[in-house]
Order: structure tokens, then C-alpha cells, then sequence
């Protein structure tokens, strides 16, 4: 195949998935607001008039004004500077740890799936058993042990939340491996790792696409929420979910500080969700987590 | 096999998981700062002849698995320690938390139930209708915010604002409001969900297109043949969601000063009192499997299509 139809080839299917994901008005929606999240978090210096932790203390927890569009928060720092600038804190975290939950719960997905037999079964007993506990308590026994800070929050979130990643691709894998083509590999004599990677994963791909999509929103709702209760990105750094909890205090005077942050994280998370959903009825509609 | 030797082996499993979890709870006191003598004497000042009892009775002088069996039976004794801030056993300073906590997740449950059924259900009759979008684009919309956050604004619009309800504080009915409904709210989608796709599958069923063609109305179709089938997952998913909910009410109990068991594990952490910080988790994991075996043995007894297989 030459270059150029390989090009064209990418981008008519590239076309081709955008048609689809436009045709169903959950993931349009979706699709819209994330990538106007996305937008502001790469573009955040230009669109923040200030930096995100340029103190001004004669203007301290102003209402919002033309000039502090959210107002300031205790220190005299522009939420909205702070807000743009906490998409990007959101944003990272959040893939960060979607990244190291589907390649840990792939993996051992995989494996599981793949050789069965009593690795499966200690796998999948892992997978149930962290599962079944509630993540976020889970996750409070991690920080407590490893203490705070942006890193231990996606390693404790993370460590806590790969199962769905294992059931999903270890059912994947039991499904695809009796399939005429894998068996035919097997029979030439291809290597396990060979199947493993030219046959099952891109079998696999679309629905951990989908998965991590409805993952993402969670992951960011969570490590904030770690964040609001003292254990995630330490001070100047704008993180949503600190920011909320220092407004805490001010609730009654300065209310701003608080919502603003909230706001921005509704829209993101509604955001995902929306395409994640719209994802698992085109792609997948039968994924459950 | 009988519903007995069923739920037999479901217990088992779930003793098997609290095994597990205490051994992570093992582990995370390793993994601790400091001697687990001093977290077994809470910091107080004892003779070297009281250590060294202690490393005995605690088995600290024999092997690292060894140590954990000690560690297990004391636990399945029910000695977990003493509390380094309030110099008490941690049972005693945990459990009498219990009652509050179940009360505030078993109200918000039942109010993330009741809403999450009618939203499904509505969202279910009403497919391919632009109510449908609505209805669905509501539960995703709860579903997306944070409870932190929603407590907040909750909080800002009906105590400070409106004046209506308290704000913190445990004891009358208002003040079980705000809470209640901050940790409910974003619940709502996953009932919602299940009884959404419940409703749909069964809306298709042999029996239904039987009963519509016989003529009887269409709500009493749906109430009697359509909801009646699609609560049974709904009403096991009630068990299922209880631990999670627990979990969820760390932070909303945190907030409200909510006097339970979250609220205590959130000043545990902060006051580093590690003894009731594992309990806690290890109690909640307990919590975990009953309500998971509650659920099961529910299904089991609910839906007859289920088989009675491991």
C-alpha cells in the first residue's frame, strides 16, 4: 500500500468515526463539551488573564467584577485564572491514572483470560475482592500509608480502581481466543505473545476505548475528591477539588470561591460521561461495568 | 442445590475476602511509620518488661507470616488495638458510630431507589422521545457532580440563603436533609440505569406483548408484568450499592460533621490514629460482603431463572 492511501485510508475512517459519533446526540454532546475542556486546558495561559497563584492582598475575596470575572479568593488571587489553569491539573490527573488503571487491569486481564487455570483464579479473585470494597475508603487506607500529594493520589486511585479493566478484557479475551482465527495461528505455530498482540488486543481495543472514556470522569470526580479532603495537590497548585475545600470556609461570604471550581468540574465530568455513554451504545452496547 | 448450602458458599467466599483484606490492612501497618508496639500502647510510657510481653503476646519475635496469624486471631477475637487519640479500644470508639451512619446511607439509598425507578421507568416508556433525552440527560447530569461540591451548594442555597434547614448537627429529621440528599443525588443514575435497561428488555417479553394484546391498559401492563420483573435486579442492586454507599459517605459525613463512622475514619486519618483508620476499612469490608451475600441470596430467591450454581 502506498503512503498516500494509507493516508487517505485514516482519514476516511477517521471521517468515518466522527460521522458516527455525530449521529447519536448523547456522544455529540459529549464530544463537544470535552473538547471545549480540552481546548481551555491547553490554551490555559492565553485565555487566563493572571497567573494562578499571583497574590494581590489588597483585593481579597471580591464578589466576581469585570475585572476578577469569579471574583478572588482569601490570598486575592483571580479564581478564574485559577480555574482555567485547574483544568489542567484535572485533566492530567485524570488520564494519568486511566492510563495506569488500563494497563495494569488489561494486563492482567489478558493473562487471566488468555492461559485461565489457577492464574486466572487468583486473579480474578484480587480483581473481585478490591472490587467489591468501596474505592474511595480503599483509597484513604493507600494515602494514609503513603502520605499526600498529586503522585500518591493517582497511585492510590489507580491501585483501587483497575478491576473493570480485567473483567472487561479477561471476558474479551475468553470470547476471542476460540475463534477460528487465533486457533489457526495457534496451529502454524505462532508464540502466545504473537496471538497475543496481533490478534486479541486489537480485538480488544475498542471496548477499553470505550471503558476508559467512562472511566475518566470517575477518575477525576476521585482523585479531586482526595484533593477536597487535604490529600492531593499541595498549595499554590490550582487544583478544583482543593479549591472547593478552601472555600469551604468562606461559604457564607465569599461563595464564589466554591462554586466556580464545582462548576467547571460538573462540566467536564457531565462532558465525558455524555461521550463515554454515547461510545458504549455505538461501540459496545453490551459493556458493563 | 438448596437456597441454604447456597448461601454457604457465598459466605465463604466472603470470609475468604475479609482474609484477604486484612492481610492489605497487614500490610499497610508494615508499611506505617513507627514500632507496632507503639501503636498497640497508643504512645503511653511502659517499662521494658511491658514491651517485651508484648512482642511476645503479639508474636513481633517470630516470623513476618507468622506475625499476621497473630494479627488475624487477635483481630477475629475482636482485640483491634487501642485508639491513639481517645486512649480507648477501637471497637469502643467505632461502633457506638454505626447507628449513624447506616441511618444517613440507608435514607439516601432509599431516596436514590424511589427517584431512580420512576426516572427509569419514565425514560424507558418514553424511548426515542425528546422527554427520553431530558430524562436521561437529568440522572447523567446527578450523576456528574461531585458530592463534595454538591453538599456545598446545597448547604449555600438552603442554610445560608434560604434559612431552612441546619447545616451541621445529627438528631432531628432536618437535620438528615441536606445530607441525605447530597449523597442520594448522584446515586439516582445508577438505579436509574439498571431499571432503565430492566424496563426495556422486559418491555419485549412473550408475557407483556400478551398482555397488551389482550387489551389491558398500558399502565396496568406496566405495573404488573414490565416493574414488577425489573425491580428484582433493581432491588438487589439496593444491597450492592449499600458498601459503596458507606464509602460515599466518608466525605459527606466529613462535610455535615455528621457524627459516624466516616466522619471519625476522615479525623482518624488526619490525626494519624492508625488503629481505628484499619478498623474502620476492615469493618466496612465486612459490611461489604454481607450486603454482597444479601444481594446474591436475593437474586437467588427473587428471579427463578437464576440457577443455584457457585
Amino acid at each position: 500500500m502506498l503512503a498516500s492511501e494509507g493516508v487517505a485510508k485514516v482519514t476516511k475512517e477517521a471521517s468515518g468515526y466522527i460521522k458516527l459519533i455525530w449521529s447519536h446526540w448523547s456522544a455529540r454532546t459529549g464530544l463537544i463539551i470535552s473538547i471545549f475542556i480540552i481546548l481551555i486546558a491547553i490554551f490555559a495561559p492565553l485565555i487566563a488573564p493572571r497567573s494562578y497563584a499571583q497574590t494581590d492582598l489588597k483585593h481579597r475575596l471580591e464578589p466576581p467584577s469585570p475585572d476578577f470575572p469569579f471574583g478572588t479568593d482569601e490570598l486575592g488571587r483571580c479564581i478564574f485564572s485559577r480555574v482555567i489553569y485547574g483544568s489542567r491539573i484535572a485533566l492530567w490527573v485524570g488520564i494519568l491514572v486511566v492510563i495506569v488503571e488500563a494497563l495494569v487491569g488489561v494486563t492482567l486481564g489478558i493473562i487471566a483470560g488468555y492461559w485461565e487455570g489457577w492464574v486466572d483464579r487468583v486473579i480474578s479473585f484480587l480483581s473481585d475482592s478490591i472490587w467489591a470494597l468501596p474505592p474511595i475508603v480503599l483509597a484513604l487506607g493507600v494515602v494514609t500509608v503513603i502520605g499526600p500529594g498529586i503522585s500518591q493520589v493517582v497511585t492510590a486511585i489507580a491501585i483501587v480502581s483497575w478491576p473493570p479493566f480485567t473483567r472487561v478484557s479477561r471476558a474479551k479475551v475468553l470470547s476471542i481466543k476460540n475463534r477460528e482465527f487465533v486457533i489457526a495461528a495457534k496451529a502454524i505455530g505462532e508464540s502466545d505473545i504473537s496471538i497475543i498482540v496481533r490478534y486479541i488486543l486489537p480485538n480488544i481495543i475498542p471496548s477499553i476505548l470505550v471503558l476508559a472514556t467512562l472511566t475518566l470522569p470517575t477518575a477525576i470526580l476521585s482523585t479531586t475528591a482526595l484533593s477536597f479532603l487535604g490529600f492531593g495537590a499541595q498549595p499554590p497548585t490550582p487544583d478544583w477539588g482543593d479549591m472547593i475545600a478552601k472555600g469551604m470556609g468562606y461559604l457564607q461570604i465569599a461563595p464564589w470561591i466554591s462554586t466556580f471550581p464545582g462548576i467547571f468540574l460538573v462540566i467536564t465530568s457531565l462532558g465525558f460521561n455524555l461521550l463515554g455513554d454515547g461510545l458504549r451504545d455505538l461501540i459496545d452496547p453490551r459493556l458493563r461495568i | 442445590m438448596g437456597i441454604l448450602s447456597y448461601a454457604a458458599k457465598r459466605l465463604s467466599i466472603g470470609f475468604f475476602i475479609v482474609i484477604f483484606v486484612s492481610l492489605i490492612l497487614f500490610i499497610f501497618m508494615q508499611l506505617l511509620p513507627g514500632d507496632p508496639i507503639t501503636l498497640l500502647t497508643a504512645g503511653e510510657r511502659v517499662s521494658q518488661q511491658r514491651i517485651e510481653e508484648l512482642r511476645r503476646a503479639w508474636g513481633l519475635d517470630q516470623p513476618i507470616y507468622i506475625q499476621f496469624f497473630f494479627w488475624l486471631s487477635h483481630m477475629l477475637q475482636g482485640d483491634f488495638g487501642t485508639s491513639f487519640v481517645f486512649k480507648l479500644p477501637v471497637v469502643r470508639v467505632v461502633v457506638p458510630r454505626i447507628p449513624a451512619t447506616l441511618q444517613l446511607t440507608i435514607t439516601a439509598l432509599v431516596i436514590s431507589y424511589i427517584f431512580g425507578i420512576i426516572l427509569g421507568t419514565l425514560s424507558a416508556v418514553r424511548r426515542g422521545m425528546l422527554s427520553e433525552r431530558v430524562l436521561t440527560g437529568v440522572y447523567t447530569f446527578l450523576y456528574s457532580i461531585p458530592t463534595y461540591w454538591l453538599g456545598a451548594m446545597l448547604m449555600l442555597a438552603f442554610g445560608f440563603y434560604l434559612r431552612v434547614l441546619p447545616i451541621s448537627g445529627h438528631g432531628t429529621l432536618a437535620h438528615l436533609i441536606l445530607p441525605a440528599s447530597t449523597l442520594a443525588l448522584p446515586n439516582i443514575a445508577i438505579f436509574a440505569r439498571m431499571m432503565r435497561t430492566e424496563v426495556l428488555e422486559t418491555l419485549y417479553e412473550e408475557y407483556v406483548r400478551t398482555a397488551m394484546a389482550k387489551g389491558l391498559p398500558r399502565l396496568v401492563v406496566l405495573f404488573r408484568h414490565v416493574m414488577r420483573n425489573a425491580l428484582i435486579p433493581v432491588t438487589v442492586l439496593f444491597f450492592l450499592e449499600l458498601p459503596w454507599t458507606i464509602g460515599g459517605a466518608v466525605i459527606v459525613e466529613a462535610i455535615f460533621s455528621w457524627p459516624g463512622m466516616g466522619n471519625l475514619l476522615y479525623r482518624s486519618i488526619l490525626m494519624q490514629d492508625y488503629p481505628v483508620v484499619m478498623f474502620i476499612i476492615f469493618l466496612i469490608s465486612i459490611f461489604t460482603v454481607i450486603s454482597n451475600v444479601i444481594g446474591d441470596i436475593l437474586t437467588a430467591i427473587l428471579d427463578p431463572r437464576v440457577t443455584l450454581k457457585g
